[in-house]
């Protein structure tokens, strides 16, 4: 076939233009090569895992560069010191890391052939066969049951409900947890389940190449000559579940990594940190002041050789390879790299990750992020991100599941000018839900456990039987797209599309409403233990335009009523005139409701003449059949009959917020946090939970909404925007505008600008995909960082990444993105900082983040707590660490001038060898496991001092060279002091005092002591540990260093230990351990004098800051008065509905109900 | 309300935290160490801490170095370079390597007299004693008596490891440049007496006792040393072998204290040894009084060709050793500073903390 095998040619040429299969036809499949359904997220296996592992590693500048050393090393004509100083600790740095990745691996493994090894119900050979996941193939026909999960992307064929419906769930795809309905084309809907059709199905399908667009899939199926359009409601994606649904049919279009929901998974990188970063630029400036010291020193050398070395021949003869002077400096230049290498010491990785791997631990236990109901900790996924936490600018929030609980509660509703729900009367006095008395549903056997309202008015008064709420209640139970199913007799379990309106049959149900079946023409509704059945006569069904929608029924009295529930902005327009002074009153109740952040919704009714609705519904009708325009002329249909409606009452709708969210958004906005809301939702319930959880304020100027569909209109909407918060910011001058003339290719950093005032954006997806294409993305970015909040609908997760990508490429922050669902897994993955929250929506989110846990509030915890210690800890590690071996090191550069540049050491090469290794490494690690500067509860009271941490002050380059010049004066004084005190001196008996190994042993000691005492100095938080660790170590060096050299070990081997008796002869001199005083004052001094005087000249804010604490810690303060949560008085009503159509036309055309619920139904009936 | 949230089945595997069941609860342990509350000591850098001390340094300092520098001050020492390089110095003619046994005479006067112990010391200066190649050029073990090494040294020695196909002992650079001036001292008693007293100079002692007693052994066996020490032949620069460098049995071979205190490299280029003690003989009259002195030299050790110096010194000696002056003025230097940065720090914080608090308020 040469069409196959053109296809095959651009498969392989890795461009595929459109996908060709045929279904139960594999070799066609072959013949492509398309993947199988494995999917593979593991890198290694058992054979590559060594070489693959080593070459990773050796990728690793530092690691390469020690294994250069390595090789130096065992040239013995310029090694000064033997190879297995370095040998030593490059394999275990190695192995301990090789055996972290193959740990990771395994895991890895595992999930994959958890995944891999499913079992799937495969037709082959006309029979439905058990096969797994993994051996599904492009063209297979495939039968999935109700609740299981899709195997792959497959097209809908036929299923167990009427007309080729199946119902899906996408949670683990787009985070939505409402259903989704898909239809199969009606001539593969006749296949059923007849496996002798299903076989002999030979349709061909042509379709778009594998993508990562959920919401797009165009085919064509050819099937006995005739061609059939496909669209993506044919398309199964996986990662959905089968809900509602006995079985259906399939035939799989995209496998494995084809699949849509591989394709939007992202590739999973690496992630560094802005530290990591850092240091391995700082390593590149040591290695270039390394090359340019070596550099001098061998000129040196060959200079010394030349005048000196020359000469001293009778004494110190040359090598026979050593021809001249120059050659021995050549070779000079590699002994001094191989001496001066620990400016750049091995451990400096590895304890950079065992602090990270302590700081991740304390994550893990603290019992503050601990959440009891769920019984999950949380959970540092990833353990060498801890300090970025410390220094996250910009936080990337999913709503659904992480601001909000995804639940909506029926809190409050007015009727005929009465308000319900006010728990104890009185507003602002809130009082905690736990405390309330919840009203006993008792007397109604259908009401739904989970359901609670605590004023018992309202129950009294249904009871009483009051007609306004009895009405109302019936039109709750009435207007409604909802399917109901019952499993087992009187548990009702709703599937609505929108949670609000799940929420308001559920309300209906349990006051006595019950919503019990739906046909195509009637709705069975338990009416206080009544069973009445209401016949549909119209769905007006819900509009994005409408805003409302409405039912029209006929009861069993043979009333003809319209039942309609909307927007107030909408239904207070179609109300008769009779009810304005209703309409005035429940307005006020509105407006109460929306200051408490409730979504709102009006009911209204009207019934109906029967002449007028029969005219009414032939003009209907007409326009329902008609062809064109169909959507408008239905709409003028609908207008004329929903008016002079007779209000009944509003429903409040609370959107529950997780605990805390509010408090937790404060906080991170006082640590100048920038907080972006990415959400799938719609706009009006995205910014309704943005104003209640603080993201946006009532204080605010301004929120833009960008909503324009073209590159012109969003450029001015944007630019409006900007022009309103700063209007200097577009003129060309202005710096940050310079990259937006530019257009560079190569990502620049756009600085901050300050906006007067404060703002917020809403831009919904449609724009930004608009905006991102066409390059906005500057403008839009520039626009957005000026706002205090901005957020973002309608996104589908690709975008959420593209928007953390566009903030990571254009600005210095760090960026944490945290969500719950599947659909936030690319954001999570594309942030510096991933976060998890392990809850209702699956466990994708959090297999992918790095940190994981229940609650959103944690976070304020997880940053400013654990964030700020962790970036703290590390800095002083790091300043600490680089000032001590610039100490330790630069002592040879001032010895080279001293002994003829010969490379020399200064110490005894054991020193050397376990100085980073042994001597100072449990002081420093103790520095950066428990040191805290103020405790976790200042931490959260003064979320100020986060800042530190986002503008990286306490490492940078700067801090890099105070450590690099504290370095070179601290080893100045050392060698200099030491080379005072011993330069034609004698011991108090007259011998020998300057002789190499004495001067080594002051030159070592004098260096512990003034390592220990910087590191005391840095030490903030004197624990046991940190004193047993400080004071430790220096004692611990003293019992080495008589160890070393102690007349029985080096008898025992006199070549490797020369140091013999040195310890006991020297340090009993008067004059060394003057000599040592002397040189740890001196280093000391200038270290303090900064300290003192650095906050005097140079306050940072968080200095500041810190003397508030110290002089809080004097005099306690006031308990801290508790946030006021207020509620702005202007109204923001949000159209608490799906934002797509309704199922209101699958209804009414009757293809929802089972002929077998009928059945059911009216057993129910005779009950 | 909740629609959604009834039977969702897990796709990815279940929940770390399955609901229902009789679970052990997850909650992390409550020890001050994983939450972090281990009591500790929290000292705040105030001007209240940092103030007095450098106060106390400088106050601790400057008497320490004023005590320091008057007792390196009391010390006597004094120091004749006998390299012979002006042509007006009795050693000059000791410069030409024709001459292979040389001897020259030094005079000098003690202006005042040497009390206590005194110490007998040659110096030497350009020495690179502390070269890479050269201190590594030696075999501890072969020192250290081990007969193995003894004939076949280390390879640390080249190019002094063998001479003639036969093990050099002691190998290497170091032992193989051993100084060996010899030198004496005469008090010219008075103008009258012609002839001079001779100065008696203790050969013994001068080594650390580490070395002398533990690190340096004569190759083990019995018979005479030369005996222990056949199949051996002398360094190539040396005049006598090993066994040979002295009478004394105690002082002979590798644990000869000359040896051993020249085997002691030296940490800078310019350096000086313990060469003879002179000890006090009685409380009556000084070891060394005032006056006129000559100083012997047996002329061997050839430093010209590379700059290098000689000198020999007489000291005596304090409990801090001999006459440094370092230190002292280190101390009282720093003390000043130390002094002076208090004074400094005092007025800056006054005036800025002043400032800052009337801005704040």
């Amino acid at each position: 076939m040469s069409l196959s095998e053109k296809q095959s040619k651009d498969r392989k040429n890795g461009g595929e233009n459109e996908r060709l299969l045929q279904a139960n036809n594999r070799n066609l499949t072959t013949s492509f090569g398309y993947p199988d359904n494995t999917i593979k997220t593991s890198k290694y296996n058992a054979l590559n895992f060594l070489p693959m592992n080593l070459f990773e590693q050796f990728q690793r500048l530092a690691n390469a560069y020690f294994l250069i050393l390595v090789f130096l090393q065992t040239i013995p004509q310029i090694s000064p010191l033997a190879s297995y100083t370095t040998v030593i600790p490059l394999t275990v740095v190695l192995s301990i890391t090789a055996v972290k990745d193959a740990i990771d691996d395994m895991k890895r493994h595992q999930n994959d052939n958890q995944v891999n090894n499913r079992p799937v119900l495969l037709l082959a050979n006309g029979r439905m066969e058990e096969d797994k996941w993994m051996n599904v193939q492009v063209g297979d026909i495939i039968k999935l049951k109700n609740n299981q999960p899709v195997t792959a992307d497959i097209l809908l064929l036929s299923s167990s409900e009427p007309y080729g419906l199946a119902y899906i769930e996408t949670a683990e795809l787009d985070g939505e947890t409402n259903l989704k309905v898909k239809q199969a084309i009606s001539v593969t809907s006749d296949l059923e389940d007849n496996l002798e059709l299903l076989s002999a199905f030979d349709g061909e399908v042509k379709c778009d190449p594998p993508n990562n667009k959920l919401d797009k899939f165009t085919g064509i199926l050819t099937y006995k000559g005739q061609q059939y359009l496909l669209g993506h409601d044919k398309l199964l994606l996986r990662g959905c579940v089968i809900r509602h649904t006995e079985w259906c049919y399939g035939l799989v279009v995209y496998t494995g990594p084809d699949t849509k929901l591989m394709q939007n998974s992202g590739k999973s990188t690496f992630k560094r940190t802005h530290i990591d970063r850092l240091v391995n630029v700082l390593v590149l400036w040591i290695f270039l002041l390394l090359v340019i010291i070596c550099f001098i020193i061998a000129v040196g050398h060959s200079i010394w050789q030349s005048k000196i070395g020359y000469y001293f021949q009778s004494f110190l003869p040359w090598e026979d390879y050593i021809s001249s002077s120059v050659v021995s400096a050549a070779l000079i230049y590699w002994s001094y790299f191989i001496i001066l290498n620990t400016m750049v010491p091995i451990s400096l990785y590895i304890s950079v990750e065992i602090i990270r791997l302590g700081n991740s631990f304390y994550i893990n236990w603290d019992r503050k992020m601990f959440y009891a109901p769920m019984n999950t900790p949380a959970q540092a996924r990833t353990t060498t991100l801890n300090e970025e936490l410390g220094q996250v600018k910009y936080v990337f929030s999913d709503k659904t599941g992480t601001l909000t609980q995804n639940i909506m509660m029926f809190h409050k509703c007015s009727i005929h000018g009465e308000v319900y729900g006010n728990s104890h009367g009185k507003v602002g006095a809130k009082v905690p839900d736990s405390e309330k008395e919840k009203v006993d549903f008792s007397y109604n056997k259908l009401a739904s456990p989970n359901f609670a309202f605590y004023d018992s008015t309202l129950v009294e008064a249904v009871r009483r039987g009051d007609k306004w709420v009895r009405l109302f209640f019936l039109s709750l139970s009435l207007c409604h797209t909802v399917i109901p199913e019952e499993k087992v007799e009187g548990e009702l379990v709703y599937q609505a599309q929108s949670p609000d309106e799940g929420a308001l049959v559920t309300a209906a149900r349990n006051f006595g409403f019950v919503f019990r079946s739906r046909t195509s023409e009637t709705i069975t509704v338990v009416e206080m233990g009544v069973t009445r059945v209401y016949q549909v006569l119209a769905i007006l069904d819900f509009s994005n335009v409408r805003k409302r929608m409405s039912v029209i029924v006929r009861t069993p009295e043979d009333q003809l009523m319209l039942f309609c529930k909307g927007a107030d902005t909408i239904i207070c327009e179609l109300l008769h005139s009779s009810c304005t002074d209703l309409n005035n009153m429940t307005m006020e109740h509105l407006d109460d409701f929306a200051t408490e952040g409730l979504r709102t919704l009006m009911v209204a009714y009207r019934e109906l003449d029967a002449a007028f609705f029969q005219s009414w519904s032939h003009k209907h009708s007409a326009a329902y059949w008609s062809l064109e325009d169909r959507e408008n002329k239905l709409s003028v249909v609908y207008e004329e009959i929903e008016k002079d409606l007779m209000l009944l009452g509003a429903t409040a709708i609370e959107d529950k917020l997780q605990d805390a969210v509010l408090e937790t958004i404060v906080t991170l906005n006082k640590a100048k946090i920038k907080i972006w809301v990415l959400t799938g939702d719609k706009q009006e319930t995205a910014v309704n939970i943005a104003y209640s959880c603080n993201i946006f304020e009532d204080e605010m100027d301004e929120v833009f909404m960008v909503q324009g569909k073209n590159y012109e209109t969003i450029c001015q909407e944007l630019r409006t925007a900007r022009a309103k918060m700063k209007p200097e910011s577009l003129l060309e001058s202005d710096p940050t505008s310079v990259p937006l003339l530019a257009k560079p290719k190569t990502p620049s950093v756009v600085p901050d600008e300050v906006p007067s005032g404060t703002y917020g954006l809403v831009i919904n997806g449609d724009s930004l995909a608009c905006a991102l294409e066409e390059d906005l993305e500057l403008e839009l970015l520039q626009a957005a960082c000026m706002c205090k909040g901005v957020i973002c609908c309608r996104m589908t997760p690709l975008q959420k990444a593209q928007v953390v990508e566009l903030v990571k490429r254009y600005k210095k922050g760090v960026t944490l993105a945290i969500g719950d669902g599947a659909n936030d897994v690319s954001m999570i993955k594309a942030a510096h900082i991933g976060v998890g929250i392990s809850g209702r929506e699956g466990m994708q989110a959090m297999l992918n983040s790095d940190f994981s846990f229940s609650q959103f509030h944690y976070l304020q915890r997880l940053l400013l707590v654990h964030g700020r210690w962790s970036y703290n800890r590390i800095c002083k590690f790091l300043s600490y660490f680089f000032y001590k071996n610039f100490t330790f090191t630069l002592v040879h550069v001032w010895y080279a001038f001293f002994n003829g540049f010969s490379a020399q050491t200064v110490y005894d090469s054991w020193f050397i060898t376990c100085f980073n290794l042994i001597y100072t490494s449990l002081p420093v690690l103790g520095l950066s496991l428990f040191d805290q500067d103020v405790n976790d509860t200042w931490s959260l009271c003064f979320p100020e001092l986060y800042e530190a941490g986002q503008h990286n002050l306490f490492f940078n380059k700067k801090k890099f060279m105070n450590c690099l010049i504290h370095g070179i004066y601290s080893s100045f004084v050392l060698f200099f002091v030491s080379v005072g005190t011993i330069h034609n001196s004698e011991r108090s008996d007259g011998k020998d005092i300057s002789d190499f190994q004495t001067f080594s042993l002051i030159v070592q000691t004098s260096l512990m002591c003034v390592v220990t005492m910087q590191i005391a100095m840095k030490t903030a938080y004197w624990t046991l540990m940190s004193h047993l660790f400080i004071w430790g170590s220096l004692g611990f060096y003293f019992c080495m260093l008589f160890f070393l050299y102690s007349d029985g070990l080096c008898l025992m081997f006199p070549r490797i230990f020369h140091f013999l008796g040195v310890a006991r002869t020297s340090l009993n001199q008067t004059q060394l351990w003057l000599s040592i005083f002397l040189s740890t004052i001196l280093c000391i001094i200038p270290a303090v004098g900064y300290m003192f005087l650095k906050p005097l000249f140079y306050p940072v804010s968080v200095d500041k800051v810190f003397d508030i604490i110290r002089h809080c810690m004097k005099f306690p303060l006031p308990p801290p008065v508790p946030v006021r949560l207020k509620h702005s008085n202007f109204r923001r009503s949000a159209y608490a509905f799906s934002h797509q159509h309704g199922f209101g036309a699958l209804i009414t055309s009757g293809k929802t109900t089972k002929s077998k619920q009928k059945k059911k139904n009216s057993c129910s009936l005779k009950i | 309300m909740a629609m959604n949230c009834n039977a969702k089945d897990e796709v990815d595997g279940g929940p770390p935290c399955a609901p229902g069941g009789a679970a052990k609860t997850r909650r992390p342990d409550n020890t001050a160490f994983k939450q972090q509350r281990l009591p500790a000591w929290q000292p705040i850098l105030t001007a209240g801490t940092v103030l007095p001390t450098f106060f106390i340094v400088g106050l601790i300092f400057i008497p320490i170095g004023i005590g320091i520098f008057v007792t390196s001050n009391n010390i006597r020492e004094i120091e004749i370079d006998y390299t012979g390089t002006e042509p007006s110095s009795p050693c000059n003619k000791c410069l030409s390597p024709n001459v292979t046994s040389c001897f020259c005479t030094i005079n000098f006067t003690l202006e005042k007299a040497f009390e206590g112990n005194v110490f007998m010391y040659y110096g030497l200066s350009n020495f690179y004693q502390n070269h890479r190649r050269y201190v590594k050029s030696r075999d501890d073990s072969q020192l250290n008596g081990d007969s193995s090494a003894l004939l076949n040294p280390s390879k640390e020695c080249e190019p002094y490891r063998r001479n003639e196909d036969l093990p050099i002992a002691p190998c290497g650079a170091i032992a193989n440049s051993m100084f060996n001036d010899t030198l004496e001292l005469f008090l010219v008693s008075n103008e009258s007496d012609p002839t001079p007293t001779p100065i008696p100079l203790k050969r013994k002692g001068i080594a650390w006792w580490t070395d002398k007693h533990v690190k340096f052994r004569n190759p083990s066996g019995g018979g005479t040393l030369e005996e222990r020490f056949k199949g051996t032949t002398k360094p190539v620069n040396w005049l006598k072998p090993v066994y040979m460098l002295d009478s004394d049995e105690e002082n002979n071979g590798f644990i000869n204290e000359d040896f051993i205190v020249w085997m002691r490299t030296a940490a800078l280029p310019t350096f000086r040894k313990l060469y003879r003690l002179i000890e006090r003989s009685n409380d009556l009259h000084p070891t060394l009084p005032a006056g006129q002195y000559y100083l012997n030299i047996t002329y061997n050790y050839p430093v010209h060709s590379f700059d290098g110096r000689k000198r020999m010194i007489l000291s005596t000696i304090s409990w801090m050793g001999g006459k440094n002056p370092f230190l002292g003025i280190a101390y009282i230097t720093v003390g000043s500073i130390s002094f002076l940065l208090g004074v400094v720090l005092l007025v800056i914080n006054h005036k800025y903390r002043n400032s800052r608090n009337t801005a704040d308020t």
